[in-house]
């Protein structure tokens, strides 16, 4: 069967970096998931933080550098993606956000997409609800329906009231993976650039 | 033959140097003065854009490419581009058929989109029309140019009943039309269709894009009957600036480049140049970029140069003219003819196409 592709993107900024910690860790669980279903998946990380210098060039000039290139082609080209970032100022970082700004807008249409964030305080929890959620929703993406959340605290005991981070983080790669197998094999990208004949184009425009 | 010239966007910029900001008036008379250097040096083509915002001057582009006809003997005269969108294609066909009898011929211009939003409702278009548009009017100035008298109905121009564009273009054979693009295949196929040029300019995109871009071009040209893939008419852009040594070429031109309004405070010049055909060195390595065209997109028909720009002051625009005309493009012509076969056609002139017509239809059935 063929092999499924995972895009992982991490906008985390330090090294090591708990925004990577996490989305390494809901890697793991997917990927556990998909080889219990018998899928077979290849990981492709993308680090923002190696791609920051890149990602503004392509907004000053419109076109991106050979690594950004790469990046972007794995995040559309994936049947799945684990999107990551650390909270700033109540929501997601401006690297990550650039990072989708320069996405393609139809790339990750009818993706399936899990959304993850990091942030010192579990008070910023609904910025994952509030802003990646709306983001990806407009890429046309779906996004499933547990978005993991990990304070600096989950990376202990949690508190009381909330499922522990590994239950979170397992029941959230179970329904990417999920989504992720129930995929149609993936068509290959198509090679030439789709052109209307041009006698199409002018018809559509005679008066009617 | 090869045409070689030069594309100015007309930009009113600050040098970064001294901040010293040319007025208006010095930047049109400082792209005239490009525009009869160009000649002076041999080259075949100006070419001028069409902008209809500060801080860019070039507004009326038959008007001032009059003037230069009126100052220049051989020169051929173009845009970079016309804005096929806004302008009503019944004043584009008549203005530039003027243009081609005042001139004798010397012109042929570039369809452009344009890149400025707020131009299309200043001009009462909508740029999510931006497409049809460009389509709808090239049909309409197409028929302009090759029926006398001309019944239309479309989408977003008034009808037109038994409608005569005047004058009627030069020996009956309208200017040869480019189209310009940088993204869209739409465009590429349009020109394609019409067996029209197809300009790409490259000066900010890396080559892989515009390989595409210019592989569909030849493809979609051979598929609608005008000849070979080769025989299509191609043409590119690229930009140099040029001192005998190379280190003194990037220590003159790093300032300019790291402030240009386009790319300014992005990449790396290095980055650049290597991405995109910018060229900041010797003569010789102009020369050897320059070459390397031909090897990513066939043997073509025009190669235009950004020269003034970046806000370069007009005397060392005019000494990059100089070299580019003496040392640059001489090597170049005699490079490119080098293995060049023989169907490749030579750039365009009014001369070949009313040879061709003649040869076509020997009957004078004309267009």
């Amino acid at each position: 069967m063929q092999r499924l592709k995972l895009a992982v993107v991490s906008a985390g900024l330090s090294r090591p970096s708990s925004t990577r910690l996490l989305a390494d860790r809901l890697t793991e669980a997917t990927g556990e998931r998909l080889a219990q279903a018998g899928r077979p998946v290849d990981v492709h990380a993308i680090e923002l933080r190696d791609l920051a210098t890149d990602i503004a060039n392509h907004m000053v000039t419109g076109f991106p550098s050979a690594p950004l290139r790469e990046a972007l082609d794995a995040v559309a080209g994936a049947d799945g993606v684990i999107a990551v970032t650390p909270v700033f100022t109540a929501s997601y970082s401006g690297l990550f956000k650039s990072f989708f700004d320069v996405l393609d807008n139809t790339a990750l249409t009818g993706t399936p997409v899990l959304i993850a964030a990091t942030g010192g305080t579990a008070r910023h929890s609904l910025a994952l609800e509030h802003a990646l959620r709306p983001l990806f929703a407009y890429l046309r993406a779906v996004v499933v329906p547990t978005a993991v959340f990990a304070a600096s605290e989950d990376w202990g005991a949690g508190d009381a009231q909330t499922e522990g981070l590994p239950v979170r983080v397992a029941r959230a790669g179970e329904e990417l993976a999920g989504l992720m197998a129930g995929r149609p094999a993936a068509a290959a990208a198509p090679e030439e650039e789709g052109v209307v004949p041009f006698e199409e184009q002018l018809a559509a425009l005679r008066p009617r | 033959m090869m045409q070689f010239g030069i594309f100015s966007v007309g930009d009113v910029t600050t040098d970064p140097t001294n901040g010293r900001t040319p007025t208006e008036h010095e930047r049109i008379k400082a792209m005239v003065a490009v525009a009869l250097k160009a000649e002076e040096v041999g080259l075949d083509v100006f070419a001028t854009g069409e902008h209809h915002n500060p801080p860019f001057v070039p507004s009326s582009p038959t008007t001032m490419l009059g003037y230069i006809a009126a100052r220049t003997e051989r020169l051929l005269l173009s845009t970079s581009t016309t804005l096929i969108t806004t302008n009503d294609p019944v004043k584009i066909a008549e203005d530039f058929a003027m243009l081609q009898h005042l001139a004798d011929g010397r012109v042929d211009l570039m369809m452009g989109r344009g890149n400025t939003g707020p131009v299309y409702p200043w001009f009462g278009q909508d740029i999510r029309q931006g497409i049809p548009l460009a389509i709808e009017n090239y049909a309409l100035l197409h028929r302009l140019w090759r029926e006398d008298t001309v019944d239309w109905e479309g989408r977003f121009r008034t009808p037109l009943q038994g409608f005569t564009a005047t004058p009627r273009p030069l020996d009956g054979v309208p200017p040869f039309v480019w189209h310009g693009s940088i993204r869209s295949p739409e465009i590429a196929e349009q020109a394609a269709y019409y067996g029209d040029g197809f300009f790409a300019n490259n000066i900010f995109w890396p080559r892989e894009h515009f390989v595409r871009l210019i592989d569909l071009y030849r493809q979609r040209y051979a598929h609608y009957g005008h000849g070979t893939p080769e025989q299509a008419v191609v043409g590119l852009g690229g930009q140099v600036f040029m001192r005998k040594n190379s280190q003194d070429a990037v220590r003159e031109f790093r300032p300019y480049f790291d402030n240009a309004p386009v790319y300014g405070h992005g990449p790396s010049l290095e980055e650049f140049t290597e991405q995109t055909p910018l060229t900041v060195g010797s003569p010789q390595e102009v020369i050897e970029k320059t070459l390397t065209f031909r090897e990513s997109f066939g043997d073509y028909q025009r190669q235009l140069f950004l020269m003034d720009h970046a806000g370069l002051p007009l005397k060392t625009v005019l000494e990059q003219l100089d070299i580019l005309g003496e040392e640059v493009v001489p090597v170049l012509r005699e490079e490119f003819a080098k293995g060049r076969p023989a169907e490749v056609p030579d750039g365009p002139t009014h001369e070949a196409l009313v040879a061709r017509r003649d040869t076509a239809a020997p009957a004078g059935t004309g267009g």
